[in-house]
């Protein structure tokens, strides 16, 4: 398999997969700043992707853009290039490539879960799978994420004088918790921190409900008394949440199952909701692919490609540099 | 198990002292006997199920999960209990025994039927309820609850006074049934035996600056504060029992101390080692400390005494209502008839003022023996834990030393949103060595100096610590060092803090680790 090589770099017609410096051309996955850079000369992505990336790096953060619709095949020379959702965030697609007969699927990040505010994953067979491992251990494995709502909520009930700030990352865990929020019947207001405006606002432009919501504006703390207000982790470890007056902080990542680094992070309640694969996903779709090769590009990879030899797949550790883990707080 | 195991996971995940009392009362209120007193029993450390070695269930996780990827698990995640909770494959419908009931199983668990009962409790549980019984196996919970906390819980819930479940706390057990019922207005308080039984000791304040003005020196006595262990020795029917301040029975590790008494007679001390009553430092101590066995070495080489300070009981009398004065008289009394070169009177020292009793503190002190001087009042009663106005210790003026700025991490409760945490180091070599950390001494001002320090040069994380630019002088002030095999430095310093940011003072003029050594150890 010489037309791909541990770069992501797609040879026989010279692109790079999320690349992590600015290239001639980029196939980009999902809008997350980990995978999608700013300076690259052509982008090939979702429409979604490419208006993340315009919002976050600005209009000319690369030269050309071209939109590629899900499940349609763009042939570029002789490979051919075709969009699958990733289930990940908003616009998030895994890539698959074919040349020559031969199909390697790129899964970018992806979650098979269902998830009301982006498209939903679909399986792709393949003959070598090129996947993340971020949860990549048996000790995770996500609970249901709906019950996870039920405890914050459930806190609020118990603690109504109390504002509840919760850790979420800018782009797609802070739309997937007010989602998820709004199908549980939470129908108050949702202050959001003002770093995640506008992507919340573009949310709702594609059509993606997340309720009422409004930014903080920290001129009487009781106002936020037993409200919900969503913010980076960044900014609750930052002063900017001395200005709520005995906060719960909350967290909503795939990390939160493990209690001491919950408890490292200062986190009071810990939400176990991820827009990531767990164990039994990413175990479970090498199965369902059928791939001959597992290609691990980032996070736990050790233990996915052990699960590959004692499943008789080969699997080959990436470790590609500048991926990051999950928010972590 | 449920209740138990939410109990656990909160008080795990909740940082203020407040809420953790409340959770505890709530608990309390709302489970019954026996199982809140076996809970209380596990938060308290007093309790512990020795029959199931902690190798046993790794090995029946070893058994049920791939060993490598138990490996790379554990390896990640960091904790035992947590792992094994987390990566447990198998779920089966059912509801665990309360946990008094999980206690009598597991204390009782026949050898060959230890794997099977604990593969099925594994899996009915969920991973709280697991986490909670391999830590319940495993003995240390380590969630941030003292006993002191629990303690001050009980106090709440049955709104009595803490020092009167701290009285009777070493004379009871699992599953306290008698003090609940008296917390709950049911009962009376329970009744303890003295003869075995600690009692909770009375600690003394740190002087401020204007207590001077305020207490009347002809009203206070002042003792050294010898530098040693501070020890609560009970004689009854010609037995010893030496305990720690904080009630750990400490008599096997000193089995040379005796003295024989056929009725209760309990005192109060300083343990500490040397010839002729003359101890040595406080290093030199601790080379009897901790240790399993007693070698005949190491009674001949530091043979242990005790300064005798105070009295609690003679004769089966309770003398803790009668004041220091009368208390002193009797001491001395019973030292003179009971003289044995494992007791020696610590004496009273003269003074005619608080002036002049500075200038003892200041000519006097001898480094390696005094921690500093006791004042205590002529009326004081002998009142368990730390009442106010009756004792004060004025230690001896700290030591300080410049170092360097290396690591910071966030405090807890009202600090959690600034970096108050800080390890600092001196020079070994061109390589900064890490001392000691600090977390306290500063003023608010100076923490949002230091706070906003370590956001803007902040080099490298791992985790929630932060590595910082090796710029920043702060001076340190430390009550002393010992010699440490534990850390990289070979140092440990007694009670660090910061005492002055110097941000004027260049790196280069802070001392090397060896010029370090040379002067404080």
């Amino acid at each position: 398999m010489q037309w791909i090589n541990e770069n992501l770099y797609i040879s026989p017609i010279n692109t790079y997969i999320d690349p992590y410096k600015p290239v001639e051309n980029a196939i980009i996955t999902h809008g997350h700043a980990d995978h999608a850079k700013p300076g690259h000369k052509n982008v090939l992505a979702t429409k979604e992707t490419i208006n993340i990336m315009k919002i976050r790096y600005g209009e000319n953060c690369a030269e050309n853009f071209q939109e590629l619709p899900l499940n349609k095949t763009l042939k570029i020379d002789n490979v051919k290039i075709t969009f699958y959702p990733a289930g990940h965030i908003l616009g998030s697609v895994q890539v698959l490539a074919e040349y020559k007969g031969e199909k390697i699927n790129f899964t970018g990040d992806y979650k098979t879960k269902k998830d009301k505010t982006c498209e939903n994953f679909e399986p792709v067979r393949c003959h070598t799978l090129v996947t993340e491992a971020t949860f990549g251990l048996p000790v995770f494995q996500h609970p249901n994420e709906h019950n996870e709502i039920k405890k914050l909520l459930r806190s609020l009930q118990l603690f109504p004088e109390r504002p509840h700030v919760v850790g979420v990352y800018a782009l797609g865990k802070a739309q997937r918790i007010m989602g998820l929020l709004r199908q549980q019947r939470y129908d108050k207001e949702i202050f959001i921190h003002g770093a995640l405006e506008k992507l919340c606002n573009y949310y709702i432009k594609e059509n993606v409900f997340l309720g009422k919501f409004s930014k903080t504006n920290l001129k009487d703390k009781k106002e936020y008394q037993g409200e919900i207000i969503l913010a980076p982790p960044s900014a609750i470890k930052n002063v900017w949440s001395r200005k709520f007056e005995d906060p719960i902080i909350c967290q909503a990542s795939g990390w939160m199952s493990i209690k001491q680094r919950a408890k490292q992070s200062l986190v009071e309640l810990p939400l176990i909701i991820s827009d990531h694969a767990d164990w039994n996903e990413l175990t479970d779709y090498i199965k369902l692919t059928r791939a001959e090769n597992v290609y691990v590009t980032h996070g736990r990879d050790e233990a996915i490609v052990h699960w590959c030899k004692m499943n008789k797949i080969n699997g080959l550790a990436l470790s590609l540099s500048g991926r990051e883990d999950e928010e972590d707080l | 198990m449920k209740g138990f195991s939410e109990l656990i996971d909160k008080l795990l995940l909740t940082s203020s002292r407040n809420r953790k009392i409340d959770i505890l009362c709530d608990y309390f209120k709302n489970t019954q006997d026996p199982d809140r007193g076996f809970a209380l029993a596990i938060i308290t450390n007093s309790l512990e199920l020795k029959n199931i070695p902690i190798s046993k269930i790794k090995e029946i996780v070893r058994e049920n999960v791939d060993a490598e990827l138990f490996a790379l698990s554990y390896d990640y995640v960091g904790d035992l209990a947590e792992t094994i909770s987390l990566i447990w494959p198998y779920k089966e419908n059912g509801h665990l025994p309360q946990i008094s009931k999980m206690i009598s199983i597991l204390k009782n668990i026949k050898k060959d039927e230890l794997s099977k009962k604990i593969e099925t409790f594994l899996s009915i549980a969920n991973e709280t309820e697991r986490w909670a019984l391999i830590k319940l196996i495993s003995g240390g919970l380590r969630i941030g609850v003292s006993s002191r906390l629990a303690k001050t819980a009980l106090a709440k819930f049955g709104d009595k006074k803490l020092d009167d479940i701290e009285k009777i706390w070493h004379g009871i057990e699992a599953p306290y049934e008698t003090l609940f019922k008296w917390l709950s207005n049911l009962g009376p308080i329970p009744e303890i035996d003295l003869k075995k039984t600690f009692n909770p000791m009375m600690l003394a304040n740190p002087i401020e600056e204007n207590d001077f003005t305020n207490i009347n020196s002809k009203n206070f006595v002042a003792e050294w504060k010898w530098d040693g262990i501070r020890v609560q020795i009970i004689l009854d029917d010609f037995n010893i029992k030496i305990f720690s301040r904080t009630g750990d029975d400490i008599t096997q590790t000193f089995p040379e101390i005796k003295c024989l008494q056929k009725e209760l007679v309990i005192l109060d001390g300083e343990l500490l080692v040397g010839r002729d009553y003359i101890p040595m430092n406080f290093n030199t101590l601790q080379q009897r400390l901790n240790r399993k066995k007693v070698s005949l070495k190491h009674i001949y080489d530091f043979p242990a005494f005790v300064k005798l300070y105070d009295i609690l009981y003679l004769n089966n009398k309770d003398l803790r209502e009668k004041n220091w004065n009368e208390r002193r008289t009797i001491l001395e009394s019973w030292y003179c008839k009971n003289k044995n070169r494992f007791f020696d009177l610590s004496k009273i020292i003269n003074f005619n003022s608080w002036k002049n009793l500075a200038e003892i503190r200041k000519n006097e002190i001898i480094d390696d023996q005094h921690e500093g001087l006791m004042i205590k009042s002529k009326y004081s009663p002998y009142i368990p834990g730390r009442p106010k106005g009756y004792w004060y210790k004025w230690k001896k003026d700290p030591k300080t030393v410049d170092a360097i700025l290396m690591y910071a991490v966030r405090g807890h409760g009202k600090r959690s949103s600034y970096y108050s945490d800080f390890t600092f180091g001196l020079w070994d070599g061109n390589q900064l060595s890490p001392i000691g950390k600090a977390y306290f001494g500063f003023n608010d001002n100076e923490l949002k100096i230091l706070d906003k320090f370590v956001r803007n040069n902040t080099i490298k994380k791992f985790g929630p610590v932060r590595e910082v630019e090796k710029t920043f002088v702060i001076e340190v002030a430390f009550d002393s060092v010992n010699s440490s095999t534990r850390h990289k430095s070979g140092v440990a310093l007694r009670f660090p803090r910061i005492k002055r940011l110097r941000e004027d003072k260049p790196i280069s003029q802070v001392l090397q680790l060896s010029e370090f050594k040379l002067e404080f150890l």
